[in-house]
């Protein structure tokens, strides 16, 4: 498992102190992404294996995020998992329909979460 | 040129005849006809006759310009027209009239003795006016003759041209107006025909005018002693005299006969009146545009030799040696005559024959029964031998008065006896009191009156004028204005008390209450007037049938009888004794071909009539006008239920919009909850599960972040509430002086660490001497530290600004809060100070914060009466104002 790049989307500083540590804690590496153009930038430069998706951004929203990465053949074993609170049916099955491989609501269980990741892995 | 006049005339008619012709064989052609409204204000335009088309420029010669009067009593009454034109086309149509004199009688107990009293008068005032035109017409046609010097064989000066003109006319009037009139049309081929004739002499009238103008351009010894000062508009200095003789012609233009016969008889509806109030005028005004300046240039032109000036408009072209323009103008003379003389023939002849002949054939049982199979042929030959009588009545005139005598203006002679029925008529549609006697002895008085004063002296008075009642040299002034508005108004003021007094004091009968009612509440009844007709009354079908056939024929009666009782629900199977709407319908249809008076008494003679009951004539009144504020009522409860229904749609749009924003409301707050809660559930998940494992630095930031993030729910719970709270009216504010300056250092202070920590200089600028304010002091503060708050969060990182600005600006306190960071883009202006604002637009966030404090602040200071807004011009930085009144409203 080591080795294998984890990308972390998402504005809220908070959020991304507690999956830095989940991520790091299971021996992948965390890249840091606070808002939709970082998230584009550093995924281009470290082709990550899997990106936690924030969907609510200031800048480039996480469906567009989602929609770019799954067009480019340069990530074609990238999994996506969108973690948002917006959790009402329609939402999820919108970021599904996106190209996301697993949606998971705020606010989340670190156990689940990481197995949805695993199971990706 | 003899030869050639002839023929000009001859062809003229010709043409009125053709299109006379064609409008009456298409029926296409008779819709348009009928229904134009501009041809109804042209055909109103028979008014102007040869009297305009020549007198006025003689008038205008004499520097005497009150021929004005004569257009403008009709343009002053235009307006009104709209009140009594109206009613009296509705009562013509409801009662089927067809001149003044049936007009007048049948308002006053259908009286047949009243009807032979105006048409009698009518003939009296009005032949030596067809007389006139045909003068008119014969000194025309003389004046281009005798002029006519180079032309040796003028055989024309022997031959009695104006028995010719009348014989012509007198044939093309047979016609058109008693071939076709036993069908229901109204002689619309004549009525086109008279407003062709309007635009033929308008127009040569027009292109004479400017013809002139334009040769007198380049001589200017043609205008040379033109003095506009010299115009008489008051030549007596009498205004009296004025007032009387616009007041004159406003009367005349509504009683003359031809008036009544274009603008009520032929009117097929009322709406066209419209188009005539202010097409009418501009008629009047066109066809006297250049009166004045051909006056001015034929009196230059003719200095020295004597000359007519009521010939001017023949002798300047004929001196010109421009023989075409002098045809032409002729032409336009003929045509203003003609259409008078056709006209008023017309209407007068109806009145001689229904209100004269008519009644005595009908009370002539002998006679009635021995013609009894040629019955339906004796409204015709009654018709033309009318016409013939008119015309060679005013041909005889012509011949042996006019020419011998020239008369003071016969025109206006005329005028005032029209004038004469004025009370009668305009009591009669809004007076209900007044009644036959009334009428009568108005009448009877001032045509008394007219006769001694007017006619008594003109027949007399040798002494000679112009043949319109000009003068005969420049500077001589009309003495007979004078007289004309003095006997005017001996004569009204004689008539008008007559009238009155008459009315007063005698009873008026049952038929002539019902009729009085029928005439002054005419705009009450529907327009469908059918059944409004007043009877009461039993006969037998085949009686009535029989008598309607003698006179209209059978298959026309048939026809429409059949019709009526359609359209009435009338069974006439069934029915041995008729009902009474359609006895009434019977007079109706009678009453145009033999006068309102003789089809009354026909109707009578098989119909056994009962007395109509004061009783009765107010039930039926009443029930026709319940029926009228049924429908009223129904209309305005229709027309409040649309707007309730309205009301309750836009209430519903209103509730659904608001229970959709409730529900954003909701969902974006719980969403925004969320966001801390997953902050504390994922680190406090962590701490727990891997508490050995953790190094204690990082529990220590994990603990503290979960205190951050509940603080944070905290503030955004209470945030909420206090919103809902503001919106719902539950917080008030608690109003007391607060100073603004002190209240700044306050929130400045207990910001003081969040500054100095980010290292954000402040500038803080307070004007002096500023009066306390009155506001609620917690709530202000609240809004302060928001808008500080927000600028210390905004602002430039490295060396961040901010900016308090407080100043006064009339009775309003500003306060402007600015920071140097990115500025907020104008498309978010609005929407910022939304409660949530991204909620609108689910992806996009706002960078932090509650989401509330803007929305709150609003709140606050829309509580105070004042405004928040934000700069968004400004290229760097946010600039946000708000500004609240010193003092408060409390109510």
């Amino acid at each position: 498992m080591t080795g294998k790049k984890i990308l972390i989307v998402d504005d809220e500083p908070n959020i991304v102190l507690s999956l830095d540590y989940l991520v790091r804690r299971k021996g992948f590496v965390p890249l840091i992404a606070r808002n939709g153009t970082e998230a584009l930038s550093i995924a281009n430069e470290h082709i990550p294996d899997l990106i936690i998706l924030d969907i609510m951004m200031p800048d480039i929203d996480g469906y567009d995020v989602c929609q770019t990465i799954k067009a480019n053949p340069l990530f074609g074993h990238t999994k996506i998992i969108f973690l948002s609170a917006k959790s009402r049916p329609e939402d999820i099955s919108k970021g599904l329909k996106m190209g996301a491989d697993k949606y998971v609501t705020k606010p989340f269980s670190t156990k689940q979460l990481m197995v949805e990741i695993m199971e990706l892995m | 040129m003899s030869g050639l006049i002839i023929l000009v005339i001859v062809a003229y008619l010709a043409m009125l005849f053709f299109v006379a012709y064609r409008i009456d064989a298409s029926t296409r052609l008779r819709l348009r006809v009928a229904n134009s409204p501009t041809i109804y204000a042209l055909s109103l335009a028979v008014y102007c006759t040869a009297w305009t088309f020549f007198g006025s420029v003689g008038g205008a010669s004499a520097y005497n310009i009150q021929f004005l009067t004569i257009y403008i009593g009709p343009i002053i009454l235009m307006p009104f027209l709209w009140f009594v034109y109206r009613k009296f086309i509705r009562v013509s149509r409801a009662q089927g009239i067809s001149s003044l004199s049936d007009f007048i009688a049948n308002r006053y107990d259908k009286s047949i003795g009243l009807n032979r009293l105006v048409a009698v008068l009518l003939m009296l005032g009005i032949i030596p006016y067809i007389a006139l035109q045909i003068t008119g017409i014969d000194k025309a046609i003389e004046t281009i003759v005798t002029n006519n010097g180079t032309e040796q064989n003028a055989w024309l000066r022997y031959v009695d041209t104006s028995l010719l003109v009348t014989l012509g006319l007198g044939y093309f009037i047979i016609i058109f107006t008693t071939k076709r009139f036993q069908e229901k049309e109204q002689n619309t081929g004549l009525v086109g025909a008279i407003a062709l004739e309007s635009i033929v002499k308008l127009i040569v009238f027009l292109f004479f005018g400017i013809y002139i103008v334009l040769y007198a351009g380049d001589k200017p010894e043609l205008y040379a002693d033109f003095d506009a000062s010299k115009l008489k508009l008051n030549p007596n200095n009498d205004y009296g005299q004025w007032f009387g003789m616009i007041f004159l012609s406003a009367l005349a233009f509504l009683f003359l006969p031809r008036q009544f016969e274009m603008g009520v008889v032929t009117a097929a509806n009322e709406r066209k009146v419209k188009r005539a109030i202010w097409m009418f005028p501009i008629y009047l005004l066109l066809i006297n545009l250049f009166v004045i300046p051909i006056a001015i240039i034929g009196n230059n032109m003719f200095a020295g030799n004597k000359m007519n000036p009521d010939m001017y408009m023949l002798s300047i072209p004929i001196h010109l040696n421009n023989g075409w323009m002098a045809l032409l103008v002729l032409l336009g003379g003929f045509s203003a005559a003609s259409g008078m003389i056709i006209v008023s023939t017309h209407a007068l002849s109806k009145m001689v024959s229904n209100a004269i002949l008519m009644p005595s054939f009908i009370n002539n049982r002998f006679v009635l029964n021995r013609f009894k199979d040629r019955n339906h042929r004796i409204p015709v030959f009654f018709r033309r031998l009318s016409i013939f009588t008119v015309l060679l009545l005013a041909y005889l005139y012509h011949k042996f008065v006019v020419a011998d005598f020239t008369l003071i203006s016969i025109g206006l002679v005329s005028f005032v006896a029209v004038a004469q029925f004025a009370p009668a008529i305009l009591g009669g549609i809004f007076w209900k009191l007044g009644n036959k006697y009334g009428a009568i002895v108005g009448i009877s008085l001032g045509f008394f009156v007219w006769l001694v004063f007017l006619i008594g002296p003109t027949i007399l008075n040798v002494n000679l004028h112009g043949l319109f009642g000009t003068a005969d040299s420049g500077g001589a002034i009309r003495p007979e204005g004078d007289l004309i508005t003095t006997v005017l108004f001996w004569s009204l003021l004689l008539n008008t008390l007559g009238y009155i007094l008459g009315s007063l004091l005698t009873k008026q009968t049952a038929l002539e209450q019902n009729q009085a009612t029928l005439y002054v509440d005419i705009m009450n009844y529907s327009t469908d007037v059918d059944s409004g007709v007043v009877w009461k009354g039993t006969a037998f079908f085949p009686d009535i049938k029989s008598l309607l056939s003698r006179f209209l024929g059978e298959r026309r009666v048939t026809a429409e009888l059949n019709h009526f009782a359609q359209k009435q629900g009338i069974n006439l199977e069934d029915q041995d004794e008729l009902d009474s709407r359609l006895i009434g319908y019977s007079e109706k249809m009678l009453s145009p071909i033999v006068g309102t008076s003789s089809a009354k008494i026909l109707i009578s003679s098989v119909v056994k009539e009962e007395k109509l009951s004061m009783e009765d004539v107010v039930n039926i009144l009443e029930e026709s006008q319940k029926i009228i504020a049924v429908n009223k009522e129904l209309q305005q409860r229709t027309d409040e239920l649309k707007r309730v229904s309205e009301a309750l749609r836009l209430a519903n749009a209103r509730m659904k919009e608001n229970d959709l924003m409730k529900d954003e409301f909701l969902y974006t707050v719980t969403h925004e909850m969320r966001t801390p809660l997953t902050s504390i559930k994922a680190l406090s998940e962590l701490l727990s599960d891997e508490e050995d494992a953790m190094p204690e630095d990082v529990k220590k930031e994990f603990l503290n972040t979960i205190l951050k993030e509940s603080n944070r729910m905290t503030r955004l719970i209470s945030q909420v509430l206090d919103l809902e709270n503001f919106e719902s009216g539950k917080h008030q504010l608690i109003i007391d002086k607060v100073d603004i300056s002190e209240l700044i250092q306050h929130c400045l202070q207990s910001l003081d660490g969040v500054f100095k920590q980010n290292n954000i200089q402040v500038c803080i600028g307070i004007e002096s001497e500023l009066p306390d304010l009155e506001a609620d002091y917690d709530r202000i503060t609240q809004v302060v530290l928001n808008l500080l708050a927000n600028a210390a969060k905004y602002c430039d990182k490295e060396s961040g600004k901010v900016w308090i600005d407080i100043s006064r600006s009339g009775s309003v306190l500003q306060v402007k809060i600015a920071d140097n960071g990115p500025g907020v883009i104008p498309e978010l202006r609005e929407i910022i100070f939304e409660k949530f604002f991204q909620a609108k637009n689910q992806t996009m966030r706002k960078p932090k914060g509650s989401g509330l404090g803007l929305a709150i602040s609003k709140k606050i200071i829309q509580l105070h009466e004042g405004k928040i807004d934000v700069d968004t011009n400004k290229p760097e930085g946010s600039v946000f104002t708000f500004s609240i009144p010193f003092t408060q409203n409390r109510d």
